[in-house]
């Protein structure tokens, strides 16, 4: 099996939480978003507990390639753009 | 129909946007509604608001704009609607987010201009560091926001004059 590679962006409390704003991270071909949450929180393990269980647990939203992604099944493509999206507020 | 979305952290003329929207709707928009939003000075935690801080996600928190203003367009008859929303660090006094909103009759400019604004606060991806003093928080929009925004879920294309 390849690899696949996507970029994690980060923001607002979940960026202060886990200090980067982006990161690459190595996924095996075929990997779903519930592949990357876990991943993730793994490779993350040493930051606010809080931030770690948002992000395994799908407590916070995604957007792939700048769209929401609910699906935990949908899959990732090489090159994709995973935005974890902590609760929003505008106006 | 013209939508104009921007989302910078400069100041913005209300003048100069309204200038323009004139410029380009004529006399064809016998409405025009515009709300704008000023940071306040919130002292209800005992030490008022100093800064707020906000932060955007560049191409999906303008993407998210327009999918509100396509949603406003479904519910009514609308000529020109602009929307500018700072981000960026800003003190209590500074305008935040303007709204605009051209048709041909007062009742659609007016419900889609609130529509626009209630949506905005709970749908636009955008987020807000309250600091207070020592103190700063990342802030949610409230209950009150999602009410407002949800109590227009009912109401599709009911534009009368």
């Amino acid at each position: 099996m390849g690899a696949v590679t996507v970029r994690v962006l980060f923001f607002a409390s979940l960026r202060e939480a886990v200090r980067e704003d982006a990161l690459d991270l190595r996924l095996p071909s075929g990997a779903t978003v519930a592949d990357l949450r876990a991943l993730l929180a793994e490779r993350l393990s040493g930051f606010s507990e809080e931030a770690v269980r948002a992000i395994a647990d799908g407590d916070v939203r995604i957007a792939i390639n700048q769209r929401l992604e609910q699906s935990p099944d949908a899959r990732l493509a090489a090159g994709d753009e995973v935005a974890f999206l902590p609760p929003i507020t505008g106006g | 129909m013209n939508v104009s979305i921007r989302v910078q952290r400069e100041d913005f003329s209300l003048s100069d946007e309204w200038s323009a929207l004139r410029a380009r709707t004529g006399a064809g928009a016998g409405a025009i509604a515009a709300f704008a939003g000023v940071v306040r000075e919130d002292a209800r935690e005992g030490t008022p608001t100093q800064i707020l801080y906000l932060e955007h996600y560049p191409g999906m928190t303008e993407s998210s704009i327009a999918d509100i203003v396509r949603e406003a367009e479904g519910r009514w008859p609308l000529d020109d609607v602009v929307i500018v929303h700072r981000v960026g660090e800003l003190a209590p006094g500074d305008q935040i987010v303007l709204v605009l909103v051209a048709s041909a009759h007062r009742a659609a400019a007016f419900a889609a201009c609130e529509f626009l604004m209630d949506y905005l606060k709970t749908r636009a991806v955008f987020w807000k560091k309250e600091t207070r003093g020592a103190a700063s928080e990342w802030i949610r929009s409230t209950e009150d926001d999602f009410d407002r925004a949800a109590s227009w879920k009912g109401e599709d294309g009911a534009a009368g004059d």
